[in-house]
């Protein structure tokens, strides 16, 4: 079977210039909703506070739950369904103090409801001094695995080789987190580690094309780089779409049957997927030949 | 590298073999005897997320340490220039955390120097002054010092944490520092989070105070509570109906000793009652206090409160020397266990909870499970149906790529938590990647027509480079996730990484064997591909 048929000529160096004002009309949309919901919708990994997940034994509806929370001030916090019977409880306090939330929140749930009608599944408190802290480490080890493709790329290829890669990758990042404000989405530890995934992902794509790219430029140093490039990129779409349609395929059930824990996570990964494929075909490799434009290589080559 | 196909089948199966042996204890759990003896018995180890249990960031406070230790010199200090007849004033603190001398004349201020100099290595003088011939220093522990203490409160934390979690009874508890001044703390499976906490989170605040005798109780309970008084609450259990009731006391607002004077605390069985006490023991300048203290106050209550209640309220019946006491209030066992642990001090403060109750980890591990499986079979027959005999070859490959992966993670005592799942189920994904690679290699070499042997070689030739490329890449970007993560996010660059290793060499190495089986030795003429 072959979904791609053996010789592809799409030519898309051509389609280089929507592509990437559709790509920049996504990051200005993203942006655009990023303003409109005030910043990323953190998380308490990032905010601080406390999250809990609370599963009772009947349908409980939230304002009942409201109501018994008013005893402790808590009435102000969210409260969100999150499956049958079950809620997620958010609040931007975070005790320190030991005895704090928890029981507290439980004395309250205990009085209104019976100490057998609800079990506390989770419970997560961030202080506001580690939310800090983890926020710097996600921006590093974001801006820092962008570095180390970069070098890597760099001294295995060639610099703009490199650089068109990080650019994709930039990309990709920005319109993952664009779908995630769109959707509202909340960014939580999980959101970087699928932001971190989409990254070594997609370099993977953009990297077969232009190792591609490198060994067709190698045959024939006759052809100019606008052909190479196409010809590479046409030979290897079949592996590109190949692929990425099975790891679309395991996210996919993931997504509908690996619970709601992780939900987020892999639409996170669902919107990278997609845009690390869309990157690496229409930016990545169009970027290459901008700066061999910019900036020639010693190459002999007709143009 | 390995021209013969008998080596490389061997090597595979025996790298099969042991993956295989590394994993059955987490399949079944009654091996026999012979095999808990020689083979390997751990189970895949799980992670908080799937098993359920908590995990706490504590930061210790080291600079309450240092101004603790700042105060006792200083008052150490103050006796000493009283005992030398050097006149001073001592300054209220101020928010500066710094120690303030004031001198009426140069010759006490020379004569502080000296005793300065000569008996407190571990102070100096932070800042001077001099105004009209009155001198004024403000003193701090240096920093070298300040550091040492520093160093020490996480390190005395560290022990009375882990001494904690040893008598509360869990196992494989995870109890290790980060950076400079926090703990992290994994307590596996626990089920009473709010006593762990509270146990771990908390130091108690023991106060030794005098009761008030002198005013009228009933007065200040009508809210004319004499100055330098307070009003606390005794905690009584009556101990035929275990009911528990609260006495008001009056007490002098002055603590005479806390608890930084322990130097241990410990349950004791009461010999007439069978009750349970706690019994402490002071260290030398605490025995030298209470020695003191007792000794000035005979016949007079002296109040035990730990935070803020009033555990006992004894009578000094005589001056107690030799640095020890009891704590006989009214206890159950767990509550003097609890109390003798948590007195033994090592003040933090808890930065980060995550606490999974084991229903919910039952929940992810089920769920996770499931959709790992049903990934995997659609990916299984989405590759026979695209690449026919070779989609089997492909196949075996990825089966193969899980069962080492989960072997190496055994292995290598990693964690499995919930998004480590997802990245198997990604690496299934992912892994068919290297096979297509090599698979369409050889689709375009077969098209160029060659036989298939030379298309075999020449697309293993080839797509070996860009699959060593790409995956190193990615690799770059799990390390940083590595890195990066705690906890659950860890488990999932764990996953990942295995993952991507494992399936370079099964869709490589593998692969080729089959191959090269069917194309040296049945000398076949067609790829089904």
């Amino acid at each position: 079977m072959e979904i791609i048929k053996t010789e592809t000529h799409y030519n898309f160096i051509r389609m280089m210039k929507p592509a990437v004002i559709l790509s920049l009309a996504v990051i200005i949309i993203g942006i655009a909703s990023l303003i409109w919901h005030r910043g990323p919708n953190y998380g308490i990994d990032f905010a601080g506070g406390t999250l809990i997940q609370i599963k009772f034994q009947n349908e409980t509806p939230t304002d009942k739950i409201r109501a018994a929370f008013k005893s402790i001030g808590f009435e102000g916090s969210v409260i969100q369904n999150y499956g049958p019977k079950e809620v997620i409880v958010r609040t931007a306090e975070s005790g320190t103090d030991a005895k704090g939330l928890t029981s507290r929140v439980d004395e309250a749930l205990g009085a209104a409801f019976g100490k057998r009608a609800y079990e506390v599944r989770r419970v997560e408190m961030v202080g506001p001094k580690v939310g800090r802290d983890l926020t710097r480490k996600a921006i590093l080890a974001i801006i820092f695995s962008w570095i180390g493709i970069l070098i890597y790329v760099g001294v295995r290829f060639e610099f703009r080789y490199a650089l068109g890669g990080i650019i994709a990758l930039v990309h990709d990042v920005l319109v993952t987190i664009t779908f995630l404000s769109l959707f509202d989405k909340e960014f939580d530890l999980n959101i970087v580690a699928a932001l971190l995934t989409i990254i070594g992902y997609s370099i993977n794509d953009t990297i077969v094309i232009f190792d591609r790219i490198r060994e067709n430029a190698r045959k024939n140093t006759r052809q100019s780089l606008n052909d190479v490039i196409n010809a590479s990129v046409n030979q290897t779409l079949s592996r590109t779409i190949l692929t990425s349609l099975t790891v679309f395929m395991v996210l996919v059930v993931l997504f509908f049957f690996g619970g709601a824990v992780i939900h987020d996570f892999t639409f996170a990964l669902l919107v990278g997927t997609v845009a690390g494929v869309y990157s690496t075909v229409f930016i990545a490799s169009p970027i290459v030949l901008l700066f061999e434009k910019i900036k020639p290589t010693g190459l002999k080559r007709k143009k | 590298m390995f021209k013969s196909i008998k080596i490389r089948t061997a090597i595979t199966i025996l790298l099969c073999l042991a993956a295989l042996v590394y994993l059955a204890p987490s399949l079944t759990s009654d091996l026999p005897e012979t095999w808990k003896k020689y083979l390997p018995t751990d189970r895949i180890h799980l992670g908080l997320d799937l098993q359920g249990g908590m995990h706490l960031v504590l930061e210790v406070e080291t600079a309450k340490a240092v101004e603790s230790t700042l105060e006792r010199t200083a008052n150490d200090l103050k006796e000493n220039l009283m005992e030398n007849r050097v006149r001073f004033k001592l300054q209220e603190r101020t928010k500066e955390k710094n120690v303030t001398f004031e001198f009426p004349d140069t010759a006490s201020r020379e004569a502080f120097d000296k005793i300065l100099a000569n008996q407190y290595p571990d102070l100096e003088v932070a800042s001077s002054q001099a105004v009209d011939g009155r001198g004024m220093a403000s003193l701090k522990i240096k920093d070298k010092r300040a550091a040492e203490i520093k160093k020490m409160a996480v390190e005395q934390s560290l022990e009375t944490i882990r001494n904690r979690v040893d008598q509360f009874g869990i196992s494989e508890p995870e109890i290790i520092p980060q950076g400079v001044d926090r703990i992290i703390v994994q307590l596996p499976g626990v089920k009473d989070t709010t006593r762990a906490k509270n146990l771990i989170g908390r130091t108690a605040l023991l106060e030794f105070k005098l009761v008030d005798e002198e005013h009228s109780l009933d007065e200040a309970l009508k809210g004319n509570v004499p100055e330098g008084s307070v009003v606390v609450n005794e905690s009584r259990m009556d101990r035929t109906s275990g009911r528990r009731s609260e006495i008001p006391l009056l007490l002098k607002n002055r603590t005479l000793m806390t608890g930084e004077a322990l130097e241990s605390a410990k349950v004791q069985i009461g010999d007439r009652f069978g009750e349970p006490h706690v019994s402490l023991k002071f260290n030398a300048q605490g025995a030298k206090d209470f020695d003191r203290i007792t000794g000035e106050n005979v016949k007079k209550r002296l109040a035990i409160v730990l935070d803020g209640v009033i555990h006992s309220a004894p009578v000094i019946q005589e001056r107690i020397s030799g640095g020890q006491a009891q704590i006989t209030g009214s206890f159950t066992m767990e509550e003097a266990t609890d109390l003798a642990i948590v007195l033994r001090a090592g003040a933090v403060i808890i930065l980060e909870e995550r606490t999974v109750g084991p229903s919910l980890g039952q929940d992810s591990i089920d769920k996770g499970t499931w959709a790992s499986i049903i990934a995997g079979i659609l990916v299984l027959l989405f590759m026979i149906i695209y690449y026919r005999l070779t989609g089997v070859v492909s196949d075996v490959a990825l089966a193969m790529n899980m069962l080492l992966l989960l072997g190496v993670m055994v292995a290598f005592k990693a964690t499995l938590t919930l998004p480590g799942i997802a990245g198997i189920a990604l690496t299934i994904g992912m892994a068919v990647d290297a096979n297509v690679l090599i698979n369409e290699r050889i689709r375009e070499e077969l098209r160029l027509g060659k036989t298939p042997r030379a298309a075999i070689e020449a697309g293993y030739t080839k797509a070996f480079l860009t699959i060593f490329d790409s995956n190193v890449t990615t690799l770059v970007a799990a390390l940083f996730l590595f890195g990066f993560g705690t906890g659950p996010v860890k488990g999932f660059a764990v996953t990942l990484t295995i993952g991507i290793v494992v399936s370079m060499f099964t869709a490589i190495f593998v692969t080729r064997i089959i191959f090269d089986h069917f194309v040296w030795n049945r000398k076949i003429a067609r790829i089904s591909i």
